[in-house]
């Protein structure tokens, strides 16, 4: 078990530096390549030629790349400070870089979206596990009854339908409609009983996707695994069938959903852009957004990154309890 | 077997039909059905992918004779018409987002501009990005997912490695990022050719390791057949067996997964039109419309509703298509 997570943890760092990579490339080999220079998209459009080459040391953009990348590496645990002539900034510790756009560092941005998103992403998380999982197994054991169809109906119309428009139409009927609530954001620290109540209507909708392609999976799987001989060795031994399906079938069925709930969740947390855009959710989605209309390309950086964090460390909490689950995976 | 798929594989399948009997053996002495009859009797016998295929068809007909069609009517994508619009709420005068004879699904608010024609465009982009994005996806990934199940050694480790690493990049952030990078102009193309070409390319790119996966796994188990050994044995080099011996027998997973990947993929290019960093206006796009329309959810909401249920119809056609597909050509299915 040691060994499995050592060489799991390995690899999520050889990702992490990877992804590092691709990123600055990205955003400063990308552009370069293309012909746009790079300095004119952290002083604007409008910027005079002056301002442009001041930026330019101040980043110091025209080091080499690898110089580039060592510089915001180090910045993130020593801190960093940029000047050019007489304009000193200084960026503290955490350093992720700092927006001249919106004169502001990275980091304090990211902490202050960060837990937006998180609540966001775990509450429908919840809700979508229970109702997606429950119905997909409903409809596997009850395989071609009217809630089996019913079920696989929705689910189906649920992956067609995308979360922007899904929002938008609820948002118009319950918001609109029926006045539940004012479609505004509450913060957790201003009052919990609000932002419960401001975040009810994301989360449905949100899990209401999710829903729908984890009851599809479910429903997949369990009907594999209903087919094997292991199953049939434990209704033959006379075990009751709540203890066939909820401890021998439910077992192997949560492997697969546990993979995609890795992915899915490392995916919103670093930004449910679609989902915060659509409900004016101020997290790390909508900050990405915002920063890639002004081009704020720090900001961007930032959050590309922590988004891949996120995902490194949910794929990495997804391959341990994988090992918990299937002890075949440790011996791999 | 070939007529529904409309698939640029799709010609390769009867070679793998053939070659499927021809190893079966004994269905020839039965009744001699190939695979891709089977597959096909099966597709047609399922009536909600037929149902969804049917529809496929449609939108491709449509998106194709956009212009034909709208001059039919007498609209135009771009024209303005501003007397429609209530000065007022700058929403369309009339019921119904001001839906007319003249205006099928009535007209933008502000502008007046007829949405009936502005989702026959739309189409056009969403398919176009769905399908040539597909394209992309599966010649990377049934090119590299084959080497690497061919090679192995080196090679699979690397090419594994990579796909793994696509997968469990933050997608759509990174395609977001990608895009809004590009300039406005390159190869030639401006506007919202670069956008459209760039979206494909990033979007595809994104998708092959979905099909290389697949790919490889199916080539791992097919390399150590009999008749691959026997092929070898004649003295045929690798690449024939590559492409002459073991690319038919990988069309049918590789059809699967292209009509799963399509919905997603329009999917995306919604979402990214829908983010502002997909086509530009005045291009029409379902994803811009929806984003458009989040300002007058409460004072038109069929503003909304008319490119989010174009959208849902879309997705839901090749969903249900994709289904039956996958159900016709998997040997498992007790059906």
């Amino acid at each position: 078990m040691l060994a499995y997570l050592i060489r799991r943890l390995f690899a999520a760092a050889v990702m992490l530096v990877v992804i590092i990579l691709v990123v600055f490339s990205i955003f400063f080999l990308v552009p370069k390549w293309a012909g746009v220079d790079i300095a004119t998209s952290f002083v604007g459009k409008q910027a005079d030629p002056h301002a442009v080459e001041a930026v330019r040391e101040k980043l110091g953009l025209s080091d080499p790349i690898y110089a580039q990348v060592w510089h915001f590496f180090k910045g993130i645990f020593v801190g960093r400070t940029y000047a050019a002539g007489g304009d000193v900034t200084h960026c503290a510790a955490p350093c992720f870089g700092y927006s001249f756009r919106s004169e502001q560092a990275v980091w304090p941005v990211l902490t202050d979206r960060f837990p937006v998103t998180l609540g966001l992403a775990l509450g429908a998380a919840v809700l979508w596990l229970v109702f997606g999982v429950a119905a997909g197994v409903l409809s596997a054991l009850k395989r071609g009854s009217l809630w089996d169809r019913g079920a696989m109906v929705v689910a189906l119309s649920g992956v067609s339908l995308p979360i922007y428009f899904t929002g938008l139409l609820a948002s118009a009927i319950f918001v609109f409609g029926l006045k539940w609530g004012s479609g505004n954001y509450v913060a957790l620290g201003d009052s919990v009983t609000g932002w419960f109540g401001s975040m009810i209507l994301p989360w449905i909708t949100l899990a209401f996707l999710y829903a729908a392609m984890y009851a599809r999976i479910t429903r997949a799987t369990m009907l594999e695994i209903l087919g094997e001989d292991y199953i049939r060795t434990a209704r033959a031994k006379g075990l009751t069938e709540p203890v066939v399906i909820g401890k021998h079938a439910m077992r192997s069925t949560m492997t697969p959903i546990l993979t995609m709930l890795g992915m899915d969740l490392g995916a919103l947390i670093g930004g449910a852009i679609l989902t915060e855009t659509t409900f004016s959710i101020p997290g790390l989605g909508q900050a990405v957004l915002t920063a890639i209309k002004n081009q704020d390309l720090p900001i961007i950086l930032g959050v590309t990154l922590i988004t891949s964090l996120a995902v490194l460390i949910a794929n990495l909490a997804v391959d341990i309890l994988y090992a918990v689950i299937d002890p075949r995976v440790r011996l791999a | 077997m070939t007529a529904p798929l409309h698939e640029p594989t799709a010609e390769a399948a009867p070679g793998a039909a053939e070659e499927a009997a021809v190893a079966a053996g004994d269905a020839k002495a039965v009744q001699g059905r190939s695979l891709g009859r089977i597959a096909w009797e099966r597709l047609k016998r399922d009536k909600l992918a037929l149902t969804g295929g049917i529809v496929v068809l449609l939108l491709i007909v449509i998106a194709l004779l956009a212009p034909v069609i709208t001059s039919l009517v007498g609209q135009d994508p771009d024209l303005y018409h501003q007397s429609l619009i209530d000065p007022l709420f700058s929403t369309p005068k009339g019921s119904l987002g001001g839906l007319s004879g003249d205006h099928l699904l009535g007209v933008e608010p502000v502008n007046g501009r007829d949405i009936f024609a502005r989702i026959l465009y739309g189409a056009r982009i969403s398919l176009l990005v769905g399908f040539l994005s597909a394209v992309v996806a599966v010649i990377l990934g049934t090119v590299l997912g084959i080497l690497a199940g061919f090679f192995g050694g080196w090679v699979d480790s690397l090419i594994s490695r990579v796909m793994d690493g696509l997968l469990a990049f933050p997608q759509l952030l990174f395609i977001i990022a990608l895009v809004s990078v590009m300039p406005n102009q390159m190869l030639g193309l401006t506007g919202t050719g670069v956008r459209v070409f760039v979206m494909i390319l990033v979007i595809g790119f994104f998708g092959w390791p979905y099909i290389g996966r697949v790919v490889r796994g199916q080539t791992l188990s097919l390399r150590e057949r009999e008749y691959v050994e026997a092929a070898r044995s004649l003295g045929a080099g690798r690449f024939y067996i590559l492409f002459k011996e073991l690319l038919p027998n990988l069309v049918a997973p590789i059809i699967v997964y292209t009509t799963m990947m399509i919905p997603t993929n329009i999917l995306t290019e919604a979402a990214l039109s829908f983010l502002g960093v997909g086509v530009k206006p005045p291009t029409s796009s379902w994803g811009q419309m929806l984003s458009s329309a989040i300002d007058y959810y409460d004072s038109d909401p069929m503003y909304m509703v008319i490119p989010g249920v174009a959208i849902f119809i879309t997705v839901l056609a090749f969903n249900l298509f994709g289904d039956g597909v996958r159900d016709a050509l998997d040997p498992k299915a007790s059906r």
